[in-house]
């Protein structure tokens, strides 16, 4: 069984869809640690306010995650999902992280090399960096886009999978062992956010 | 590098995608699910479905065509039209569409644009402005007037002022259709979108106008839009977004290719 975590940062449809579509037929969308606790795998999607995560330390799952993950469950974080994974954001300075990999997600800053940046950063990018050894990453080539929409985002360490460029490089994917995340968002990424997908299903 | 959007819009009435020539004669175009499949396919970066009746009998039916679409479409995905509460946005992402996009109702009361994003994300919000230039005035881009109902009713409020407010609110991005071009395919209004486009910082989608991959290029380049939208050039095989991303890219604008 996949769980898929619901905590009330933004629409689950689509990665429960994308993850349908690829053969996937027993998803639990839940908020039950128990739950966490016996999947065979975990996806955590969210997007808007980090402040939200805040939600699944009240649930217990912050606790069942780390137990899970200790086990080697595989768990996949989605945008939002993906920065929880790291020691928290300035985004909602009160709320912690998960702490797995470590490092702050801060904001995209207002100009980069001279010029005004906007902000979010919303549309198709490319994918760089791809570490060979990536198993979520992998039979994806350098270059490949992927869609974007976020604010923040989290710092590049050993454990970046691959980079996206955008008011300097930032963590695209993060990869190790069992734990991985994603800041673009695969269920809207066509063919490759699919194949990211698909990669994970077959872990 | 981050890449500019070419987004295919479906005009959809009564689950049909149709399309007005000369604003008048509404011809038949197909299928929505199946026409917004084959836009991805050919490249589009995102699919826009736009309900232009949205009468509320015609809800269920709406409903029912943004499941059948989104049901294995893996690209963005908003769905507009008829959108005037939480509970109608809430309704249409659950039938599956990523964004949602309003018009009116934002207009009528702007706080239903933060209570979207509340539950949904402020990147789910897309406003649509409706935009005219002034007429007899100095400055007929700056003083550019907002229109609802279709384009029937002015509002009183400037384009530019509006979408700073809807910003404010919490808008993900701002949808700026030109109603000066819209239909006329001789290109977008670039004037009005670098104005809008520099007035605020999230993203603009230029809309009306699209006749060429030119006048794509165009609104990228001087109009400094992050994407834009356009219906009637991709039906009847006019062209596919594959084709026109092309010739934007070699126009020096960075493009989502192959794609």
């Amino acid at each position: 069984m996949i769980a898929v975590i619901d905590y009330k940062a933004g629409n689950l449809t689509s990665v429960v869809k994308a993850l349908r579509y690829l053969g996937a037929d027993d998803i639990l969308v839940t908020q039950a640690p128990a739950d966490v606790l016996r999947a065979s795998k975990i996806v955590l999607p969210g997007v808007g306010h980090f402040r939200a995560t805040q939600l699944l330390e009240y649930l217990g799952l912050t606790k069942a995650t780390r137990a899970a993950i200790a086990n080697g469950t595989p768990f996949l974080g989605i945008c939002v999902g993906l920065q929880w994974l790291y020691e928290g954001s300035t985004e909602a300075p009160e709320t912690p992280g998960l702490g797995h990999f470590s490092g702050q997600c801060e904001r995209f800053p207002a100009t980069f090399e001279g010029n005004d940046l906007k902000s979010p950063h919303v549309g198709w990018n490319s994918l760089e960096d791809i570490r060979p050894n990536s198993r979520l990453l992998s039979g994806i080539a350098p270059g490949s886009f992927v869609y974007y929409t976020h604010s923040w985002r989290a710092p590049i360490s050993a454990d970046t999978a691959a980079t996206t460029f955008y008011g300097g490089a930032f963590t695209a994917a993060v990869e190790r062992d069992n734990v991985m995340g994603v800041q673009f968002h695969p269920e809207k990424s066509a063919e490759t956010g699919l194949q990211v997908l698909k990669n994970f299903l077959a872990l | 590098m981050l890449t500019k959007r070419i987004i295919a819009c479906l005009d959809v009435r009564a689950g049909r995608v149709v399309k007005g020539i000369q604003f008048v004669d509404i011809v038949d175009a197909g299928d929505p699910a199946e026409l917004a499949h084959r836009h991805a396919r050919a490249g589009a970066d995102e699919i826009v479905l736009l309900d232009i009746t949205a009468t509320h009998e015609g809800r269920g039916t709406l409903l029912d065509t943004v499941k059948r679409t989104a049901a294995s479409l893996f690209v963005p995905f908003t769905v507009g039209g008829g959108i005037r509460s939480a509970e109608d946005a809430a309704a249409v992402f659950n039938a599956g569409a990523d964004k949602v996009s309003i018009n009116s109702s934002a207009i009528a009361r702007p706080e239903l644009i933060g209570e979207i994003g509340a539950s949904f994300g402020a990147q789910a919000v897309i406003v649509a402005i409706d935009a005219r230039r002034a007429t007899n005035s100095a400055d007929p881009v700056g003083e550019a007037e907002v229109y609802v109902s279709g384009g029937r009713k002015p509002t009183g409020l400037r384009v530019i002022e509006w979408a700073i407010e809807a910003e404010q609110r919490g808008a993900g991005e701002i949808l700026l259709t030109s109603m000066d071009t819209d239909g006329m395919r001789n290109g977008f209004d670039c004037e009005l979108t670098r104005r809008v486009s520099e007035a605020v910082q999230i993203p603009v989608i230029a809309s009306g106008g699209a006749g060429s991959a030119a006048h794509f290029a165009e609104v990228f380049l001087s109009g400094k839009a992050d994407a834009a939208l356009a219906a009637s050039i991709f039906h009847f095989g006019i062209t596919d977004s594959r084709a026109l991303k092309a010739e934007v890219a070699a126009a020096g604008v960075p493009m989502r290719l192959p794609c």
